[in-house]
């Protein structure tokens, strides 16, 4: 996704040679292409970002005038020890929407490439990696509708299923606030899995199969072939599976909308969704633009770290 | 398949080698696509684990095929007794699906037609114009890009009020079709930075205009990759939850997505309406993913590989 943003842009930053008349008029021509796009952009997102800012160094109930109080926010912000938490989730989130997807990702991938489809056909293959894509392509909310009807405690399919095996074991899977945490954690993995292997196997397919067909003939487990040749060769891939999903375990909302609303108590609060409360639910819009802010700021360093990496490796490839 | 070994050197030579291998190179691809046990363990394990993958969405199907009475006697792993599609009507008929659904595919597709429209102008310049300081404007789009939802939504919110487009779907509409100018333009900037610069310079040479070169040259050969990027497009919009959620309060202007998230819950505690809500919600997306399923694909490695 993000890969294509630093392959466009990699060359301009070798100093542009001066223009010569004809090339500038020729620039001004395309300017009137860039133009629309960039104003309406830069204007409603650059617009909405300021005014943000600038409502999170105010005390404003929704309604009436807001009234300066410089960095309040901030400081009972780093006081308040719900949005620790809430960071504490997000950052455990990455474990569940990023490390193991990612992982799971590439071992189920591979598994898929180098086994299914040699063997059973690509129709074979193209079910199994539809199939499991399949949760990435309805609407989170609507998967959260189907888990919290999933796990409800005393009609859901899962404690059904466990009353079959024992009757004593009905936890209540998203309403306890020691369960709660983990269970959207699984939903997340079930969710992002489809993402990871998708693009994880179109790597593959970039991969020269010549080299682990002759490490196979060399006598080459599967495992130490999907170790040494795959998952090094993988490395661009990884890196932009692993940073998109961090990106979006950072930003969870709709899934603790539907799902928990943050609880039981704080057990599932998150920076976007405790945001969102403060701004529509408790009418604390001041606060709830100070925690946007530091999310923004979080993740816009993350951006930056992103566009750093894929200009050093599309540069590095150049270079090749 | 050729028995010659080609060698590509670093600098981009390469060098041709006659082997002679002890067997055919067929025969021995052919051995490495046996069939073994260990094949077929791994087949049946992967099989399993997408059969679990589907359970939930499998569950949601044939609950929803069951009266309440029903589903109260034989519990929720119990198949139907026959196809009762009177919950699903009852369900359509009580969140007025088919509204639903047409303001969810007028927001999508007309989104989807702005943001595509604007990034193809963009990428236009970037990628094929090479307007001096593209690096920065990417960056910026990209950064952009990351900064998320919530430190925009409450503005968002003012500004729909105050422009008179609050609880109106056009509101919806220009903001996420705006949205995706970010992802659009650079993506097809880097599309078009693999141009044929032959095609480009022909044109000029026969005194084509900038807009000329868009609509004539550019434009049909980038089509299929703005198709992607529609799918894509719609997609998202079709996903999209915070912004309806904060700028369409009423009933009638609530999108899939929003109206069966805020409703389902609330309205009913009936289990077997809530697995025709979850049924009815996934069903437009994963018939749009059957239709489009190459193209989609596509578009989800288009950026990531290469």
């Amino acid at each position: 996704m993000s890969a294509t943003a630093t392959r466009a842009a990699r060359s301009p930053r070798t100093k542009a040679p001066a223009l010569s008349p004809a090339q500038r008029k020729d620039q001004r021509s395309y300017l009137w292409f860039l133009l629309p796009g960039f104003i309406l952009f830069a204007g409603l997102v650059g617009t909405a970002f300021i005014w943000n800012v600038v409502l999170s160094f105010t005390r404003y109930k929704g309604v009436g005038k807001a009234q300066f109080i410089g960095f309040d926010n901030y400081v009972r912000l780093f006081q308040d020890p719900v949005f620790w938490e809430s960071f504490l989730h997000a950052i455990m989130f990455i474990g569940a929407m990023s490390i193991l997807p990612t992982f799971l990702g590439l071992f189920i991938g591979a598994m898929i490439f180098d086994y299914i489809a040699p063997r059973f056909g690509n129709g074979a293959s193209a079910f199994m990696r539809g199939g499991l894509y399949m949760p990435q392509i309805v609407p989170l909310t609507i998967t959260g509708i189907m888990w919290v009807w999933l796990l409800d405690p005393s009609t859901g399919v899962i404690n059904t299923f466990l009353k079959g095996i024992n009757p004593d074991w009905q936890p209540n899977w998203l309403g306890d606030a020691n369960l709660a945490f983990w269970s959207v954690s699984v939903i997340m993995v079930w969710v992002q899995i489809g993402y990871t292997i998708v693009i994880l196997m179109s790597g593959m397919a970039r991969l020269d199969p010549s080299l682990s067909e002759a490490a196979q003939i060399d006598g080459a487990s599967w495992f130490q072939r999907f170790r040494i040749i795959t998952v090094a060769q993988l490395g661009p891939e990884i890196g932009v599976v692993l940073l998109t999903t961090t990106v979006a375990a950072l930003k969870v909302f709709a899934p603790i909308y539907v799902m928990t609303g943050g609880g039981p108590g704080t057990a599932t609060q998150v920076p976007a969704y405790f945001s969102y409360a403060e701004f529509f639910n408790n009418h604390r819009v001041g606060y709830g633009a100070a925690i946007a802010t530091v999310l923004a700021i979080i993740l816009t360093i993350m951006a930056i770290i992103i566009l750093y990496v894929q200009t050093r490796q599309s540069e590095g490839r150049n270079k090749r | 398949m050729s028995e010659k070994i080609v060698e590509v050197a670093q600098d981009g030579s390469f060098i041709v080698m006659d082997e002679t291998p002890a067997k055919p190179l067929k025969a021995r691809r052919s051995e490495l696509k046996k069939k073994s046990i260990a094949a077929w363990i791994i087949f049946i394990v992967l099989l399993l684990v997408v059969v679990g993958w589907l359970f939930p969405f499998y569950m949601a199907l044939i609950n929803s095929f069951k009266t309440e009475a029903e589903f109260m006697e034989g519990g929720p792993l119990a198949l139907p007794h026959g196809i009762n599609i009177s919950n699903i009507i009852k369900f359509w008929n009580d969140v007025n699906f088919p509204l639903k659904l047409w303001n969810s595919v007028l927001v999508s597709v007309v989104s989807s037609a702005i943001g595509v429209a604007l990034s193809a102008l963009t990428a236009f310049a970037l990628g094929i114009g090479r307007i001096r300081g593209r690096f920065w404007l990417l960056a910026v789009f990209m950064v952009a890009f990351t900064i998320p939802q919530e430190a925009l939504i409450y503005p968002f919110y003012k500004i729909a009020k105050q422009v008179g487009l609050y609880d109106s779907l056009l509101s919806v509409i220009l903001v996420i079709g705006i949205m995706n100018i970010a992802f659009g333009t650079y993506m097809l900037s880097s599309v078009l930075e693999e141009f044929p610069t032959e095609l480009l310079e022909a044109a000029k040479i026969d005194g084509a205009t900038t807009w000329r070169i868009f609509t004539s040259v550019v434009f049909p050969i980038l089509r299929p990759t703005l198709f992607v990027l529609a799918t894509f497009f719609f997609i998202y919009s079709w996903n999209e939850f915070l912004l309806p959620l904060v700028l369409l309060p009423s009933n009638d202007n609530q999108t899939v997505t929003l109206g069966l998230a805020i409703t389902t819950g609330q309205w009913t505690t009936d289990p077997t309406a809530r697995a025709a809500a979850a049924l009815l919600g996934s069903l437009p997306s994963i018939i749009f993913f059957f239709i489009f399923q190459r193209t989609l694909m596509r578009g989800v490695t288009m950026g990531s590989s290469k």
